[in-house]
């Protein structure tokens, strides 16, 4: 630990900064966020189809009028109506039930995957950012070799090799997120590295790793849940392009993306609302946590808001 | 001099590609291991005991430790062996070689139109900040990566092919009343152009154009996004306003200093872009039935004819890296900056 030669002045800098809790954090980030809400109403919009897909996700099936599964070949193929709002599909099924249901299947999956890359990502790219040296070049070629494939095409060859479950696809989403974090959290942790607060933590003889994951960690995270709102969308809409394709979920489970996959067969003879209403769920989705994103930069990051 | 040191910084460029292509190898290599299926079984037909396909394991060098059966798959590689794909009987490389100019032609089509389109509607945005112009590009930039690809295409295809019958039926590169024309680029617009057969290529332009607007259509987002910011930065920057103070054109102020240097992250994003188009390719080539190495590597997942898998991850990752390449070379040359100081 050789990093820790520094002049008197710069140490006292560093302990007074850490001495000095700032005790209006919360209500100031709070007063923040209230500003960029105002001042963004499409970030409240956001917020608020957050809570509803939220909502939808945890009490979906018993939301649903419909059995998503319970088949009616007297009513198939039926048009939006007043007894089926988004119509029926060609076996009789509530197309309506069927997309509220899938909400829960489809973020279950994105949220697992995206909480896979984030603490594996995060760890090794906080790791390489700390240490340096060997850690950073071996995270660094392991990224770089991810990045080197088109993304989506990776995901299939992970889902073709290791089979073609739900599981994989979960942890084939989480492989190609993972570069994103382990880069956010290498260049986080690497300008924090050096900063007075971290000498204070070092010099009052925390180890390495306590330094990393209690002083560094904590104040690298707003960036990173930035990251993850962003990824969140592409996350969902690579899972439903996977199983559009018809990797993963198999049928007869609701999930948007297979919803759309049998959708298409009948969007040529203009049955549309079988593709249109999944399509749309999974859209508004993934635009929603676009959005947060978006507002949770100006939140983070004011300097980077375009 | 600069020349020089640009031609040096080029070929570094070449030699940093090397350890991507060595990963990439790896990569695919551990995914065709870690396959569930045994290939020597699948080889062997159901009738095979335990002897013969032993003997079929070792014929594929299945039997040999993992290193050195990585050397093989390297050999085979350098000779241009993808191995055989399970269900046809036919080299994965010369299927995928077949099938590479319909996905090549639509990919470079539809990148065509999303810089056609993106590009000017960055360069607005950013000349007309708060305007309803930017408003849209705001609108389009955020709506346009959030669309599923293969949604955006069956839209389409209800619109234009049910509704209005503007489009032909969404079955692949040309209605069967015609003949492909002779390959010569394996492009059938080039190829029908060169055979001086416009109706064929109207027919195939007819074919190509909603496949190649839903996939420009997800590219646009990034490249609007990035122009708009480049153009921004560059004209908020001190050589803009000593421009302007000397009373030079808007245009020449807006397009030659603004966009000539606004241009050069545009070209980095393009590396990005291009990883979305390969990706979204698929779902593109599967809504609109379109024969290209997309459909292929569907229809081998379905099949789980692996050889065939395996090759198309490999193919679609040198083409990333070659295209990678090409873009920081073409940046090269173009960033006057870049080999002065250096």
């Amino acid at each position: 630990m050789n990093r820790i030669e520094t002049t008197a002045p710069a140490l006292e800098e560093a302990v007074s900064s850490a001495a000095e809790p700032p005790p209006e954090k919360q209500s100031s980030a709070w007063s923040q966020f209230v500003y960029v809400a105002t001042q963004n109403p499409l970030t409240l919009v956001a917020f608020g189809m957050f809570a509803l897909i939220v909502v939808v996700a945890i009490f979906g099936p018993m939301l649903a009028p419909y059995s998503p599964l319970a088949s009616d070949s007297a009513n198939a193929l039926k048009p939006p109506s007043w007894d089926h709002w988004f119509g029926t599909d060609n076996l009789g099924r509530d197309v309506f039930s069927r997309v509220l249901v899938a909400t829960r299947l489809d973020l279950l999956i994105s949220v697992i995957a995206v909480a896979i890359s984030f603490v594996i990502g995060g760890a090794l790219g906080a790791l390489a950012g700390y240490y340096g040296g060997w850690w950073d070049r071996i995270v660094g070629r392991m990224v770089d070799t991810i990045m080197a494939f088109p993304l989506f095409v990776l995901a299939m060859g992970i889902v073709a090799a290791a089979g073609n479950t739900v599981e994989n696809i979960v942890y084939a989403t989480a492989i190609i997120n993972l570069p994103f974090y382990a880069r956010v959290a290498r260049a986080e942790v690497n300008i924090r590295r050096d900063s007075p607060y971290v000498l204070a933590a070092r010099l009052s003889g925390n180890a390495g790793w306590r330094v990393l994951a209690f002083h560094i960690f904590p104040n690298a995270l707003p960036p990173m849940m930035v990251q993850i709102s962003l990824n969140m969308g592409w996350a969902i809409l690579n899972a439903a392009g996977l199983s559009f394709i018809g990797l993963g979920v198999q049928p007869p489970t609701a999930e948007w993306g297979i919803m759309v996959a049998e959708g298409a067969n009948f969007i040529v003879s203009g049955e549309w609302w079988l593709a249109l209403f999944p399509g749309a769920a999974l859209m508004l989705a993934v635009f929603t946590f676009n959005l947060m994103g978006d507002g949770l930069r100006d939140l983070v990051d004011p300097q980077r808001r375009t | 001099m600069a020349r020089r040191s640009k031609s040096a910084l080029v070929g570094r460029r070449l030699l940093q590609a090397a350890p991507s292509v060595v990963g990439i190898i790896i990569v695919t290599f551990l995914l065709t291991r870690a396959l569930p299926g045994d290939p020597a079984v699948y080889f062997a037909g159901p009738a095979a005991d335990e002897n013969s396909i032993a003997q079929i394991r070792a014929s594929l060098g299945l039997d040999r430790p993992l290193h050195e059966q990585f050397i093989f798959y390297v050999g085979d590689l350098l000779q241009g062996d993808l191995g055989k794909s399970l269900s046809t009987g036919q080299p994965v490389l010369d299927e995928i070689l077949s099938r590479l100019p319909a996905s090549l032609e639509l990919t470079l089509l539809a990148l065509i139109f999303s810089i056609a389109v993106a590009l000017p509607l960055g360069v607005l945005a950013a000349t007309r900040p708060n305007s309803w112009i930017d408003q849209l590009c705001r609108i389009v930039t955020t709506a346009g990566v959030s669309l599923p690809t293969f949604f955006t295409g069956l839209f389409l295809v209800y619109v234009f092919y049910y509704l209005l019958g503007l489009a032909p039926a969404p079955m692949g590169r040309l209605n069967i009343a015609f003949l492909p024309p002779d390959p010569v680029t394996g492009f059938f617009t080039i190829d029908a152009l060169l055979a001086g057969d416009l109706e064929t290529f109207w027919a195939a332009i007819g074919q190509l154009i909603l496949p190649a607007i839903t996939l420009g259509l997800f590219t646009l987002a990034p490249i609007a996004r990035m122009t708009r910011g480049a153009m921004l930065q560059a004209l908020g920057s001190e050589f803009i306003r000593t421009a302007r103070a000397a009373g030079l054109p808007r245009r020449k102020v807006v397009l030659t200093y603004g966009l000539g240097n606004a241009v050069l992250p545009v070209v980095t994003t393009l590396g990005m872009v291009f990883s979305f188009m390969l990706g979204s390719n698929v779902l593109v080539e599967k809504v609109f039935a379109w024969p290209g190495i997309g459909s292929y590597a569907i229809e081998a997942l379905v099949a789980s004819d692996y050889a065939a898998v395996q090759g198309f991850v490999l193919t679609m990752a040198i083409l990333f890296v070659v295209v990678n390449l090409a873009i920081d070379i073409v940046y090269t040359m173009i960033d006057p900056r870049v080999g002065i100081e250096g």
